[in-house]
């Protein structure tokens, strides 16, 4: 483990939306039920570092990056950013660290409003903020944001509207608009997945760079070959669980769960000659109102056993992974076990 | 030479735009589908693959017009307008859409709507028609149980599954897939990509898959076609693009794809973006974004043979080494 504390640190969390019984099951006194999108959920997340939270629809990385962003209330766990635990807070203690943690959504044809213009969208955070000074200053950092997303020189920009921009552009403008606020952290939602795969690296190298420069990055994503080129660290998500996380190699290298040896197994390659013979899981990821009892994988799981079905494994080491390498599989034989 | 199942030569599609203006979709494509070949069709957003797609189909919104001809065994089905292709649409050439959901009707059963369109086409009716939509949404892996589900009550994989079966309801011999895995998780594409397989496999279909993701054309497909700016730039078979690709285009974008292997080397990004088809494009339509264009660029290329069954329009096949 390195010195530097992380800045981000979540522990245990648990998100459950509750699900409306209606009028009728309410009057039959039918029981309450709540979809179980994140159970326990533990990640860190340090400066300059980019951790990829993979998964398939479902599996609660939105929930989880909500949750961070403290968009949704968390039943119970904790948040800790730069020393302080954010799940207590009320909204006007949270405001000023909002700031600080900033997010970039899917769809930059659906974040960015369509009346404004570059200039006045990267600028509306620090009006909302009451930050950035003098009408002067905040040019200034508006024009600074626009440098910082390679989208220079600004004034061949800043007075487009979002119509008149490639997507990836529109991306870009995005992110100006969240890094203008000087955010410690920033939650990538899919940042990539609908652009073009042409300019989808440009989107990725600029996030990179910035990474470089000390932002700490939680990076949503369903796509591995992404995540292992762009992240340090993956942490796989089933169900509202983190089944694996480790080093990014580490787990696309050496993957240790059977859900993540799975998932990589079905990634297209894009040498024909590569062709894999994937490892296709049947159905769909269970609903998370009625999760399985024990290993949440194990009705999917090609080598579950008896065992699988009642007992719910712990995140820990196996002895075939390397330091800092974390699995949660009952036939993987724990370092710690011993 | 035998015949192909379907031809396409030198396809023009243009848009009447609302200003008055002409968008030049479809620039001159060529294309040939042998039975049981698999062909994917690739490109940007924009680039007129898509588009390709619906005038093979007859699909076009009205503000379109088309020049050229796509022979189906050998009959030309884009003369006769509407008339020529209604007999065809569905029974020899389908198509399925990138968003399953839209392509259904919300308010009726995916089982009645798939027995709709056998009754339409004469296929089959009453008892035997219901009997036929069980045998098709058990050929795409849907237990026939669920043929009374509504689209929504589904999840996206067995939509795309259930419009798969829809447009397989007359035993097309061509199925076009627009993206069909786009909107999809990994593992349910895999499961669509190995469905795809084994249609393609057991019913000798052949597919024509139109997508943006060239890993998943080299999973399914054998030939491929690059489009850029409205026509092909390349084509021939996968394994000879990919290692050795004769358009510069066609070299960036496998190297903008992210791969699990080789680590080492970069992801790129192909600077710019592609032109404007309502402009008339000057010299090669790539030549702005081409890190290796030079004087003969400003002449637009056209698809010369490279080797047994590989074309490519790019100059530097021919560039006379300094």
């Amino acid at each position: 483990m390195s010195a530097e504390p992380a800045l981000l640190e979540v522990e245990d969390l648990v998100v459950r939306y509750p699900i409306h019984r209606g009028l009728v099951g309410s009057a039959t006194r039918r029981p309450r039920r709540s979809v179980h999108a994140v159970e326990g959920v533990s990640l860190s997340l340090r400066r300059g570092e980019m951790l990829a939270l993979v998964g398939e629809s479902g599996c609660g990385k939105t929930t989880t990056a909500q949750a961070v962003l403290r968009l949704v209330d968390p039943v119970s766990g904790s948040i800790r950013f730069d020393g302080r635990n954010l799940v207590p807070l009320g909204a006007r203690e949270l405001r000023p660290l909002r700031r600080r943690i900033q997010v970039v959504y899917q769809d930059p044809y659906e974040s960015l409003d369509p009346r404004f213009r570059v200039r006045a969208a990267v600028e509306e955070p620090l009006l909302i903020h009451r930050l950035g000074g003098s009408k002067a200053e905040r040019a200034a950092r508006v024009r600074e944001a626009l440098v910082r997303v390679e989208l220079s020189p600004p004034e061949l920009y800043l007075d487009r509207y979002p119509h008149e921009l490639s997507g990836g552009q529109r991306q870009r403008v995005a992110i100006a608009a969240a890094l203008v606020l000087e955010p410690e952290v920033l939650v990538a939602d899919e940042p990539v997945s609908m652009l073009d795969v042409s300019v989808r690296a440009g989107v990725l190298n600029v996030l990179d760079g910035l990474r470089e420069q000390g932002l700490a990055i939680l990076m949503i994503t369903h796509d591995l070959s992404t995540a292992v080129r762009f992240a340090q660290r993956i942490a796989v998500m089933y169900l509202g669980r983190i089944v694996e996380e480790g080093p990014a190699a580490a787990v696309v290298g050496n993957p240790q769960h059977p859900y993540t040896k799975a998932l990589l197994s079905v990634v297209p390659r894009r040498d024909p000659r590569d062709r894999t013979r994937p490892q296709i899981l049947r159905g769909e990821t269970p609903d998370a109102v009625a999760i399985p009892s024990g290993c949440r994988f194990h009705p999917r799981c090609p080598v579950a056993i008896e065992r699988c079905s009642h007992e719910d494994p712990p995140l820990a080491q196996p002895t075939s992974a390397e330091e800092g390498h974390r699995a949660a599989c009952l036939l993987l034989p724990s370092a710690t076990d011993s | 030479m035998s015949e192909s199942l379907l031809q396409v030569e030198d396809l023009h599609v243009w848009f009447d735009l609302e200003d008055g203006g002409e968008l030049h979709a479809v620039q001159g494509v060529n294309l040939s589908l042998d039975p049981g070949e698999r062909l994917g069709l690739v490109g940007e957003s924009g680039c007129g693959k898509t588009t390709t797609a619906l005038a093979i189909m007859g699909l076009l919104p009205p503000n379109a017009s088309v020049s050229g001809r796509v022979l189906l065994e050998g009959v030309d089905i884009l003369a006769g307008g509407e008339e020529a292709i209604r007999p065809h649409r569905w029974v020899d050439v389908a198509i399925v859409f990138q968003g399953a959901m839209n392509a259904m009707n919300p308010v009726r059963t995916v089982g009645q709507q798939i027995v709709e369109a056998l009754e339409l086409h004469n296929r089959a009716k009453g008892v035997k028609a219901r009997a036929r939509t069980a045998e098709l949404l058990e050929a795409v892996g849907i237990p026939a149980g669920r043929a009374t589900r509504y689209p929504h009550e589904l999840s996206g994989g067995m939509r795309q599954r259930a419009a798969i079966a829809m447009a397989l309801a007359c035993n097309p011999k061509v199925l076009i897939a627009d993206e069909p895995t786009t909107a999809l998780d990994v593992m349910v594409q895999a499961q669509i990509l190995e469905l795809l397989d084994g249609l393609c496999r057991d019913f000798g279909l052949a597919l024509i898959l139109v997508t943006h993701d060239l890993p998943v054309v080299a999973q399914l497909c054998n030939r491929c076609a690059v489009m850029y700016a409205g026509e092909i730039v390349e084509r021939g078979r996968l394994e000879a693009i990919y290692h050795t690709p004769g358009h510069p285009y066609s070299r960036m974008l496998f190297a903008a794809s992210p791969d699990l292997a080789g680590l080492g080397e970069p992801v790129i990004s192909i600077p710019g973006a592609p032109p404007r088809l309502d402009r008339r494009i000057e010299g090669c339509p790539f030549r702005p974004r081409c890190d290796s264009s030079f004087e003969a660029c400003t002449v637009r290329p056209r698809l010369e043979p490279l080797a047994a069954d590989h074309d490519a329009a790019c100059h530097l096949n021919t560039k006379v080494p300094a």
